[in-house]
């Protein structure tokens, strides 16, 4: 395992235990991580749990678990089966797609603040999803399609323009940063150029919400994510490398151009359906990942750990949301947005001492 | 004067004529740009989604006898060309102190979030404390803008701060300010349709009292800024070296952190959020007149508003019979500046 000393200091670097089947195959096993990783997981389905039994018909934990185990009555089976189920599970791929998104971005560009948040993906879906819902008036699987292909094209864009010789960690957060103020002015002027209702609708669209989420928009954010997750896990290897530099990783014998490529795709894909599902939920790509560093204290970008920390951070979020007002149900996105604003600005002020950003 | 030489007669310009023939070069240039700054604002009084003929514009300009002509060009375009042209000269004059201070030139109030700051401010007051008239909300902007540019810069790490730390500590400090703003809007349907137009910024809908009542406030931010000129200058070479040559450092921080709060704060208030014209026009203006500030302000408060309005006109044409607000037009001009700024060779600091 890599440890840059400036880190990790001498004296605290811990053994990392390797598991060597007979076959020859080992898989290296870092005991501190394995064990937040196990909390993080226990934490996201209690979160659920919770989450399922928790509303206008109130379940107890344990009548959830018989529900979702078929011993439920008619009408518990339907509002776990039909209501609540679906939404958790919108709700746990969100958060799991945000925050690996997240962790690729913020490794790529070798940045605790080089999020899609901030460079532009968010903005870019939400301009997808507004021109549908301003400009077409189109229905939910419209508006959907739309910030998958906004999110793609931004981030296509942001990663053009961004080259020259190569991509560097840098230029790729200032050109997202130029590139997001830009979009910023179209979102703007979709806003007053809609009517009050499209304006409210995008609006609420843009604040990100699970409300009403159900089946429909489940089973797309499956497929997409059973087939980009894997793909980026896959890839933890060769982006750990990145993290030490281009020249570095090069050395090591990683192609490091094509490695980005792939990565960067992969990573603008899964946060758009993560965005076409529930809105640009703000601040869940930025913070899943370093808390889940925080956690396991170990190096790199920590992607199993911080796809936990997402799930387990929105669910939380998504209750906090629905029950802090009792009338009014916020949008699980202005809870992200004001816990993770106040998140950022210690995070700013950290990393600064330490020099990272 | 930038260096004061004894006059000398040759034939060939001498080392120390060099300075002095640049000198009038540079005067020239700003007498050209007052002239392109006084079309500008003719144009924006004349061009409109109404055309109407020179003559009746002069009519109703100093004969308002009280017809529609008349009082679209004395109550509507009027009011808007001077808003316009005031919200300019903040603009720029503010984005130039910032790049100074900050020695950076990514440093743009809109980019340092003061302008999200003023706009959650007023949404707070309009929103939850039922202030709806501009004098009300203004005070909201300027405690808003001036909260949130001490809070980015000492954030993005004061002087010693990178482009890249002072633009993401902005762009944080925006992307949760106006998180809130969407929240506060979605909870008030009202304060929504208020909002969203005063959100995007725009000189539409200008009147004589607004630019009265946010006049003395720029009034006041111009002056402190043109006083900041100088030891900003000294300021450039490193605080050592500013120290040495007699600069008060603090105070004129804190003078120049005044003078970008009222100015900005002023602007906001006024027009809503305009990003982009105090990054750009400074930045310009910079590769024209060198690095001496007791330059840069006076360019920069004659072009920005030249750009401010034309961007208005712009925005007032393309998108007949509606309009495109100018703080949108300011983006789309403004971004692909911003992005050639990034990708050339040196992101160079001051």
């Amino acid at each position: 395992m890599t440890v840059t000393p400036e880190r990790l200091p001498a004296a605290r670097v811990r053994t990392v235990k390797a598991i060597r089947t007979p076959g020859g195959l080992s898989v290296r096993v870092d005991p501190r991580a394995a064990v937040a990783g196990l909390l993080l997981a226990l934490l996201a389905l209690a979160a659920a749990v919770v989450l399922i039994g928790s509303g206008d018909y109130t379940m107890t934990p344990g009548e959830v678990l018989a529900t979702l185990l078929g011993d439920g009555t008619a009408m518990q089976e339907f509002v776990v089966q039909d209501l609540r189920l679906p939404r958790v599970l919108v709700a746990l791929l969100v958060g799991a797609g945000l925050a690996v998104g997240g962790a690729v971005f913020q490794t790529i560009t070798r940045n605790p603040l080089g999020s899609p948040d901030m460079l532009g993906i968010g903005q870019g879906s939400t301009v997808g999803a507004l021109t549908v819902i301003v400009l077409f008036q189109g229905g939910a699987t419209a508006v959907a399609g739309g910030a998958v292909l906004g999110g793609t094209l931004t981030g296509t864009a942001v990663y053009l323009l961004a080259w020259k010789r190569g991509v560097h960690g840098f230029r790729l957060v200032l050109t997202g940063i130029g590139i997001a103020a830009i979009l910023t002015a179209c979102i703007h002027y979709l806003i007053t150029k809609a009517n009050l209702v499209d304006a409210t609708r995008a609006v609420l669209w843009m604040t990100g919400s699970l409300d009403g989420r159900d089946w429909s928009h489940f089973w797309p954010l499956l497929t997409a994510s059973a087939v980009l997750l894997p793909l980026i896990l896959a890839y933890g290897r060769p982006l750990r490398m990145l993290e030490m530099g281009d020249d570095a990783a090069h050395a090591l014998g990683v192609r490091v151009e094509r490695v980005r490529v792939v990565l960067l795709t992969s990573a603008v894909l899964l946060v758009a359906a993560a965005t076409a599902a529930a809105g640009p939920i703000v601040f869940v790509a930025l913070s899943a990942p370093q808390l889940a560093r925080r956690l396991t204290r170990s190096p790199g970008p920590n992607l199993g750990a911080s796809a936990l920390m997402g799930a387990a951070l929105l669910l939380i979020a998504d209750w906090a949301a629905t029950n802090t007002f009792d009338e009014r149900r916020l949008p699980v996105g202005v809870v992200t947005g004001v816990v993770g604003g106040a998140y950022l600005l210690w995070l700013l002020v950290t990393e600064r001492r330490a020099g990272r950003i | 004067m930038l260096i004061d030489s004894p006059p000398e007669q040759s034939a060939e310009p001498s080392a120390a004529e060099q300075p002095r023939k640049r000198h009038s070069v540079r005067a020239a240039g700003l007498v050209a740009a007052l002239a392109v700054l006084l079309v500008v604002c003719a144009a924006s009084i004349v061009v409109g989604a109404k055309p109407v003929p020179l003559g009746d514009v002069w009519h109703g300009l100093f004969q308002n006898s009280g017809t529609g002509t008349d009082v679209l060009i004395a109550d509507v375009r009027v009011p808007r060309t001077l808003l316009g042209l005031l919200a300019g000269v903040a603009l720029g004059l503010s984005g130039a102190v910032m790049q100074a201070l900050t020695r950076n030139p990514l440093a743009e109030p809109g980019l340092m979030g003061v302008n999200a700051g003023a706009a959650a401010a007023v949404v707070t007051a309009t929103g939850f404390l039922g202030v709806t008239s501009l004098t009300g909300y203004v005070w909201f902007a300027f405690a808003g803008a001036a909260a949130v540019s001490v809070l980015v810069y000492v954030l993005g790490g004061g002087r010693s701060a990178t482009p890249v730390r002072l633009a993401l500590a902005g762009t944080a400090a925006t992307a949760a300010l106006y998180g809130y703003v969407n929240a506060v809007q979605l909870l008030d349907a009202a304060a929504l349709d208020r909002l969203r137009f005063w959100t995007v910024g725009s000189l539409a809908g200008a009147e004589l009292a607004t630019v009265r009542q946010v006049a003395p406030f720029l009034a006041v931010g111009v002056v402190l800024a043109l006083l900041v000129a100088r030891p900003l200058n000294a300021m450039e070479m490193g605080d050592d070296t500013a120290r040495a040559l007699g600069a008060h450092l603090n105070r004129t921080r804190v003078l120049a952190m005044l003078s970008v709060t009222l100015l900005c704060g002023g602007a906001t208030a006024a027009c809503g959020p305009i990003v982009f014209v105090g990054l750009m026009v400074p930045y310009l203006v910079r590769a024209v007149t060198g690095p001496d500030m007791r330059w840069i302000l006076p360019y920069a408060a004659v072009l920005s508003p030249v750009l401010l309005l034309v961007s208005d006109i712009v925005g007032r044409v393309v998108a007949r019979p509606s309009e495109l607000q100018v703080g949108i037009v300011t983006a789309l001009i403004g971004g692909p500046v911003f992005l050639h700024l990034v990708r050339r060779k040196r992101m160079a600091q001051l």
